[in-house]
């Protein structure tokens, strides 16, 4: 174990790695690309990127959901890509933008709550691991400058006052904390608009997954980039919640029944289920 | 000019040894055992705070004895060394015989190369494996050394005399509940006289290998350990239940140790941790 192992201050795990070698760290490589400022240049159109990312709280908890489409240019470029993680036991990490400095960053920060939490004997509180999501993105400023820009969705259960909370953030680092429901990624507009007919504040687990996968059903609908349920080869949304329980992926089959639902009744109204006018 | 005396190396490396044992020998021990279920470690601590048992990482656990700081300073180091490796390779490559060798270099040199003072502890870092022959124990003594322990081990305090009880009492393959209440029949008898160690005393932790999560290290305190102690049925049950629902150890709402990581506290922790010295009520 040499110095840096030793005589480190720090509780967080990305200064400690800053320390150790920076060039480990994303965001810290633009030197490799030879590119100096220019937004979506031709490296942005080429690479992979996520999509359409929700969020939506419930009594006792929060949800979020992702579809499974990353998109090179014009191209599918994975067909069953997961943009939705537990970044730890309560709280959720979802990624919209290019797709390998987001799951980069994803697990940086999955690595960077864990350390915290055995370095210091105590969890982060929820706003403490929002602001360290921030500062990671503030990192990549330069990459996002060239059109390489990662833009997560933050959810997680406050274990302080019982409730789950949303945070969303721009690709310069801007942190906002969203109230009942969000959607990130180039689908969000059409999720959004779902998601505001929907979303009602008293929904159980199993509605807020329904909101969740119709909201993802539209957003397939209008933006090419969002892949919708794809029923034969069995690709379903990722759907996650946690509650004071913790961290839960939905199972397959829960998911999958869920979406068979929505799907059917979509064969009846093809735009979906309909808002009373008043 | 005056001449220095000249001093034998061994008198040297004797001279520093006995100063090191002395003084790991003043406080509480902690035992480190295989039941059927993984890895339990269980210290003599009465505070709930400044543990001498920690998670480093999935599989590994660590447990010392000695003072405070510098078994902290070198917990830290692990934690960073595990969480590095993890992330740069994967975490499945982090080991406790990695980690072992780390702590060996490290503490060899500052024992044999420092000006300054040895370091005063004894480690003990575990590994559970998905079987029960796979779990591994490595006992690290102040001056680097290494030894490959099998069934338990006991270090700090008056190990030699609470491993002469264990080496007895212990037998393979116990169930959690059995375990537990062998190490802290066998840690309080040291010397000639028998304490009765209340849950308050104690510190005990877990590698459990059927946790469900990566992270298999887990603390047992409160009402799950008086249970366990007064071998209450169904105890052993409620806690695989509870185990893969909660989080691990640093989600017990505790006062961090980061405060203890200042300097002038430090010599208020080490009496605080080897309490039965300091106050003898």
């Amino acid at each position: 174990m040499g110095t840096p192992f030793m005589s480190s201050g720090t509780s967080s795990f990305t200064e400690f790695l800053a320390d150790y070698n920076p060039e480990y760290l994303p965001g810290r490589r633009m030197g490799a690309l030879g590119v100096t400022g220019g937004s979506g240049g031709g490296l942005a159109a080429e690479v992979p990127h996520g999509t359409t990312i929700v969020a939506m709280t419930f009594p006792g908890g929060v949800l979020m959901a992702g579809d499974r489409r990353a998109t090179a240019g014009n191209l599918i470029a994975q067909r069953d890509i997961q943009k939705v993680f537990p970044a730890d036991e309560y709280s959720l990490v979802g990624i919209a933008g290019t797709a390998g400095i987001a799951v980069e960053m994803v697990k940086l920060f999955q690595v960077e709550l864990e350390h915290y939490e055995k370095i210091e004997g105590v969890e982060l509180s929820l706003d403490g691991k929002a602001n360290r999501l921030a500062t990671m993105i503030r990192g990549n400023l330069g990459l996002a400058m060239q059109g390489l820009a990662v833009v997560p969705l933050f959810a997680g259960y406050d274990l302080e006052t019982g409730v789950g909370r949303i945070f969303s953030y721009d690709p310069v680092g801007g942190q906002y904390e969203e109230h009942n429901f969000y959607s990130v990624g180039s689908g969000s507009v059409f999720a959004r608009g779902a998601l505001k007919k929907l979303y009602r504040a008293d929904l159980d687990q199993v509605g807020a997954a329904t909101v969740a996968i119709q909201a993802l059903y539209d957003a397939a609908d209008d933006d090419s980039a969002t892949g919708g349920p794809d029923t034969a080869r069995k690709i379903y949304p990722v759907v996650s919640v946690v509650t004071e329980d913790g961290f839960r992926r939905l199972p397959e089959e829960e998911v999958s029944q869920l979406v068979h639902e929505v799907v059917d009744a979509r064969h009846r109204l093809p735009e979906g289920p309909q808002a009373p006018l008043r | 000019m005056t001449t220095p005396f000249y001093v034998s190396p061994e008198q040297l490396m004797k001279d520093r040894a006995d100063y090191v044992r002395k003084n790991i020998a003043r406080g509480g021990s902690v035992a480190v055992l295989n039941y059927d279920g993984g890895i339990l470690f269980v210290a003599e601590n009465r505070s709930r705070v400044l543990h001498k048992i920690s998670e480093i990482y999935d599989r590994v656990g660590f447990a010392a004895a000695g003072k405070y700081n510098e078994f902290e300073n070198l917990r830290q180091a692990g934690v960073r060394l595990a969480d590095t490796r993890g992330y740069l390779y994967d975490r499945r490559d982090v080991s406790a015989l990695g980690l072992a060798n780390a702590y060996a270099q490290t503490l060899g040199t500052i024992f044999s190369e420092q000006v300054g003072k040895p370091y005063e502890v004894e480690l003990v870092i575990a590994e559970v494996g998905d079987t029960a022959d796979r779990d591994q124990i490595y006992r690290l003594t102040y001056d680097g050394a290494v030894f490959d322990e099998s069934g338990f081990v006991v270090i700090g305090g008056p190990a030699e005399a609470v491993s002469g009880v264990l080496k007895n009492t212990y037998a393979e393959g116990s169930s959690l509940g059995a375990a537990v209440r062998t190490a802290v029949a066998a840690l309080g008898r040291d010397g000639n006289e028998t304490r009765q160690l209340e849950p308050s005393q104690l510190e005990v932790a877990v590698l459990d290998r059927n946790r469900k999560q990566d992270r298999k290290f887990r603390r047992l305190v409160g009402n799950q350990l008086a249970r366990l102690l007064a071998d209450e049925p169904g105890a052993e049950a409620a806690i695989a239940e509870n185990g893969n629902a909660s989080s691990s150890g640093g989600a017990q709402g505790e006062a961090g140790s980061a405060a203890a990581s200042q300097g002038d506290l430090l010599d208020d922790v080490d009496e605080a941790l080897d309490g039965e010295n300091g106050d003898e009520s």
